[in-house]
């Protein structure tokens, strides 16, 4: 949970447009059903299991992830410029630890 | 499976699997615990239900973008994109992606709003084999869309 | 069933039919070769398209990160020496592996970054595949990203070129076969349902879908060494040196692409 989110939020957007968001997160999304292989016991299940983007406070997309999302989590979805403000994005792993980034945009 | 399986009586099978890197059973690049039951449509189905009770989805409205053939399991692109105004009033509330063939069906669920402009959504999914994958649309309304496609997945990946 | 009987019968299966007789080794230079993106899927080279979707960028900044940090008893970071950023180390990657006139050895990339931190930095080697020296290479590759391989295979190179070059065209293993059964004798055919490239390493270190996380090029060679169960060697071997020296100059000419996504 210590890398740096990846993000791209373009800087400056006209009112009305509809732009594209894209994420990356450094995390192995191990699933619980791999075996160690030196000592024939599970590997516990630790994955990120929710992702959620807001704006100015109010939540414009987000998702519960299962195990079957693939390691290093990407999620590109798009949202409608309507002011200046700031996103804020925040990764949520099963042991409940949060990891969050912002990007501002100015909207004309 | 290994195509050395044939010739298993001049070589011994399991030095063959391990040198071939366990081909058969790799997920996500390393070996299942035991004998993993995988899902199936109707554990796919069953899941679903929860979701979303027992209404039918209809046809229409969703593209699923998948490829024919995954590249590798272990990491597949997957869009799905809502055709919807995505409005207050007119809008994608969830889109639900389910597997029919890994060990469990849940795979991700998008959460959408109207403030998206546009309902559609990339991300990356691991397929352990060759299955049907679905993604049902829940809408603002009430109503639902879903639509399925098959993905191959061939175990290889040579290079360790 | 005999031992030759026998592998014509895999070799019949993999598709390949190859011959066991003895075969010289052919001449390899050929300026037509294809970067491995160019056998990728479209997904898969999306991937790559754009650094944002690019994983292995995940690595890049681990090695921005290192590139401040000081470490060891020198005090320095390599920005003490090289700049607040790795943009002077520009065009560097591209003639590695090279000859080094202090120890008259092949240095690999990985070579020279450890004899900078051991001698330079007084600081601990990092470890061939673990993260820092993962990010670290991509992150120097990344600053000749687009430039064309070129790698010296002439003067004091050339001995390290041949055995690289041997080793290449070399049988091994129990399926007995040779880099150059797959790589030079077969791309754009498939094995196993693989689609087998050119194997040129202009893209290492490389985020691979299968390992979900970047993977030097000496790691992609034992996996190959185990797939035709030969015993591998290990990253960083003069061996593997040589090799990648070798195939290397079989990318001269083309692109740089690190750090790259494969399957």
């Amino acid at each position: 949970m210590a890398r740096k989110p990846r993000i791209k939020v373009p800087k400056k957007a006209k009112a009305g447009d509809i732009i594209l968001i894209k994420t990356l997160y450094s995390h192995k999304m191990e699933t619980g059903l791999r075996k160690d292989k030196k000592t024939g016991k599970i590997i516990p299940r630790m994955i990120i299991n929710s992702f959620a983007c807001k704006f100015d406070g109010k939540e414009v997309f987000s998702a519960t992830l299962y195990p079957a999302i693939a390691a290093n989590p990407y999620f590109a979805f798009f949202a409608k410029a309507t002011k200046s403000g700031t996103f804020d994005f925040a990764w949520t792993d099963d042991a409940g630890k949060k990891v969050s980034a912002q990007a501002k945009i100015a909207v004309s | 499976m290994s195509v050395f399986m044939k010739t298993k009586a001049a070589l011994d099978r399991r030095q063959v699997l391990r040198a071939v890197g366990f081909g058969a059973i790799a997920l996500a690049g390393s070996s299942l615990a035991g004998n993993q039951a995988l899902a199936t449509p109707e554990a796919a189905s069953k899941y679903l239900m929860k979701l979303i009770g027992g209404k039918a989805a209809k046809a229409g409205k969703i593209t699923l973008k998948l490829p024919e053939i995954a590249e590798n399991g272990a990491t597949v692109p997957i869009t799905v994109i809502v055709d919807s105004p995505m409005t207050d009033g007119d809008h994608v509330k969830f889109v639900h992606i389910v597997s029919e063939g890994n060990p469990n069906p849940e795979v991700v669920t998008f959460n959408l709003s109207a403030s998206m402009g546009k309902a559609e959504v990339r991300t990356r999914m691991r397929l352990g084999k060759t299955q049907n994958v679905r993604a049902v649309a829940v809408m603002s309304d009430g109503s639902i869309y879903g639509a399925s496609k098959k993905v191959k997945v061939t175990i290889g990946g040579c290079g360790g | 069933m005999t031992y030759v009987k026998h592998l014509k019968r895999v070799a019949g299966f993999m598709g390949l039919g190859l011959l066991l007789a003895a075969c010289a080794p052919t001449e390899d230079m050929d300026s037509s070769l294809k970067s491995g993106y160019f056998y990728a899927t479209s997904g898969t080279q999306a991937m790559q398209d754009e650094d944002i979707d690019n994983p292995a960028f995940i690595w890049v900044d681990i090695g921005e990160e290192m590139w401040s940090k000081v470490e060891g008893e020198a005090g320095k970071s390599c920005a003490s020496c090289h700049g607040g950023d790795a943009s002077s180390l520009k065009g560097v990657s591209v003639s590695y592996p090279k000859f080094n006139k202090d120890d008259g050895k092949l240095r690999a990339l990985q070579d020279q970054i450890n004899a900078e931190r051991t001698e330079r930095m007084k600081a601990k080697p990092w470890k061939w595949e673990g993260d820092q020296m993962l990010g670290m290479t991509a992150y120097i590759k990344l600053q000749s990203r687009g430039m064309p391989v070129n790698v010296a295979i002439d003067g004091k190179a050339a001995p390290f070129y041949e055995k690289g070059k041997a080793f290449f065209n070399q049988r091994r293993g129990g399926l007995n076969m040779s880099c150059k059964n797959c790589h030079v004798d077969y791309p754009g055919k498939y094995i196993r349902a693989n689609l087998l490239s050119n194997g040129l390493p202009n893209g290492f270190p490389t985020y691979r879908l299968k390992w979900q996380k970047v993977g030097s090029l000496h790691r992609r060679f034992r996996g190959c060494n185990k797939n035709v169960r030969a015993q591998p060697y290990k990253q960083g071997s003069d061996e593997y040196t040589n090799l990648e020296l070798y195939i290397s100059s079989r990318a001269n000419g083309v692109a740089s692409e690190a750090p790259a996504v494969r399957m």
